[in-house]
């Protein structure tokens, strides 16, 4: 199976210089991107399964003595790519703040609490039909000094690879009506607002399961389709 | 549905997740890509994460992918003969508080590129950082390399910015050293590219 990864697809990225993002200012190249034919280097990646995932990677709320505290949910989906296709076995990696909107990281001084019991990151893979799941707890929303009063929307951090290395991806997951979108630089950066409600989650009230955990579906589309006979003349 | 999950900064804090080494969370892919059964040259790449002022970029991540040493890539679309068992060609690091970081591979062979004419020996660079909203695609070549100067992928790019492609080679103990500093912007801006 050979596939082609077309350049529009790129274009409902975030542009590099957002200026509502602060710290763009001094990160963001200013030179154009130099245009290169895709070589066997981009048309191939690294392959990452189930062989470098534990048993228990993909349910946080059990990697310590004790649960962690907040609220339980299940995080599920399936990774495809352009033509709706499964990606099978490949690697899903995700890290979130804990119910309090506290990351673990050394450099998060946000005056909330850590939590004993949930460091907040976990790993998968897909199965034949590009499934993944988690089981977690709903991050908090927590301030960042970007502006004044700013506070970044509940979110889920994910990081996959996809059929190739021109597929890689990492963005965010976030909830259904978070009433910060509107004031939220990161999740605006996004132009086109279709493209903005793909990395927003739905509520699966089917898959939640009573007395237990909310569910929340995610389904996550990478670069790559099929080629077409016209392409391959 | 239709067009691709868009790109998100993977942020500050990133490290616990996917460069663990100093969490309780375990390591999946580092940056040590050698394994026993890899063939070629033991090679060190190391280098600074830099910003427009020049100041070390001291939250940013990069991923490398590459050919072994027979320009072979561990992944099925190469349909050559199998690889370095072992190989994947992949490694992952993130940068320390000076905006370092360093790889230790193997220095991959040349490797098929359009028309059949070879592409010059190179590792392929993927960077993400706070503060950048997408990531960003560039590569590394080999300043001893002959090969560059046939390169398809160099010769698209104007020849004063080829440099910053370009890694120097040191030799510190015996140990062949590339050095590979990657600037986000400014003077000696890294070439990224539109892949």
């Amino acid at each position: 199976m050979t596939l082609v990864y077309p350049r529009d697809s790129f274009s409902v990225h975030p542009p590099l210089d957002y200026a509502g993002y602060r710290s763009t200012e001094k990160r963001a190249p200013k030179r154009p991107l130099v245009i290169v034919p895709h070589t066997l280097t981009e048309l191939t990646g690294p392959v990452y399964g189930h062989g470098v995932v534990r048993p228990g990677d993909d349910d946080l709320t059990r990697q310590h003595a004790g649960e962690p505290l907040g609220e339980r949910i299940i995080v599920h989906g399936r990774v495809l790519d352009e033509d709706a296709r499964p990606v099978p076995d490949t690697l899903v990696e995700i890290w979130q703040a804990n119910a309090s909107g506290r990351y673990i990281h050394v450099v998060d001084q946000h005056p909330a609490p850590l939590d004993p019991n949930f460091t907040g990151a976990g790993r998968t893979a897909t199965n034949a039909d590009g499934y993944y799941k988690f089981i977690t707890v709903k991050p908090g929303a927590y301030p960042w000094r970007n502006h004044p009063n700013a506070w970044r929307p509940a979110h889920i951090h994910f990081s996959l690879f996809g059929h190739s290395f021109v597929s890689r991806l990492v963005t965010q997951m976030y909830f259904p009506a978070d009433p910060l979108f509107p004031f939220d630089p990161i999740y605006n950066s996004v132009a086109d607002e279709n493209a903005r409600n793909r990395m927003v989650s739905s509520f699966d009230l089917d898959n939640t399961v009573p007395e237990w955990a909310l569910c929340y579906r995610f389904d996550i589309v990478l670069r790559g389709r099929q080629q077409t006979p016209m392409e391959q003349s | 549905m239709s067009g691709i999950t868009p790109s998100q900064t993977v942020g500050p804090y990133f490290a616990f997740g996917l460069t663990p080494t100093d969490y309780d969370w375990n390591l999946a892919i580092g940056n040590d890509l050698v394994t026993a059964d890899a063939s070629g040259e033991r090679i060190r790449i190391v280098g600074r994460v830099l910003d427009g002022d020049g100041a070390p970029v001291v939250d940013s991540m990069l991923e490398i992918w590459q050919a072994d040493a027979g320009g072979r890539y561990a992944h099925p679309a190469d349909e050559r003969a199998p690889p370095n068992a072992a190989f994947k060609g992949f490694g992952r690091v993130g940068t320390d508080r000076e905006g370092r970081f360093s790889f230790e591979t193997i220095k991959p062979g040349a490797v098929p590129g359009p028309g059949g004419k070879p592409q010059a020996p190179h590792i392929a660079v993927v960077v993400f950082s706070r503060g950048m909203l997408t990531h960003v695609f560039t590569r590394i070549y080999f300043a001893d390399e002959p090969a560059n100067a046939a390169d398809p992928i160099l010769a698209a790019v104007p020849a004063d910015r080829r440099p910053t492609l370009i890694a120097r080679r040191e030799d510190h103990g015996g140990q062949p050293t590339y050095l590979f500093d990657v600037r986000l912007q400014g003077d000696g801006e890294t070439v990224f590219f539109a892949i």
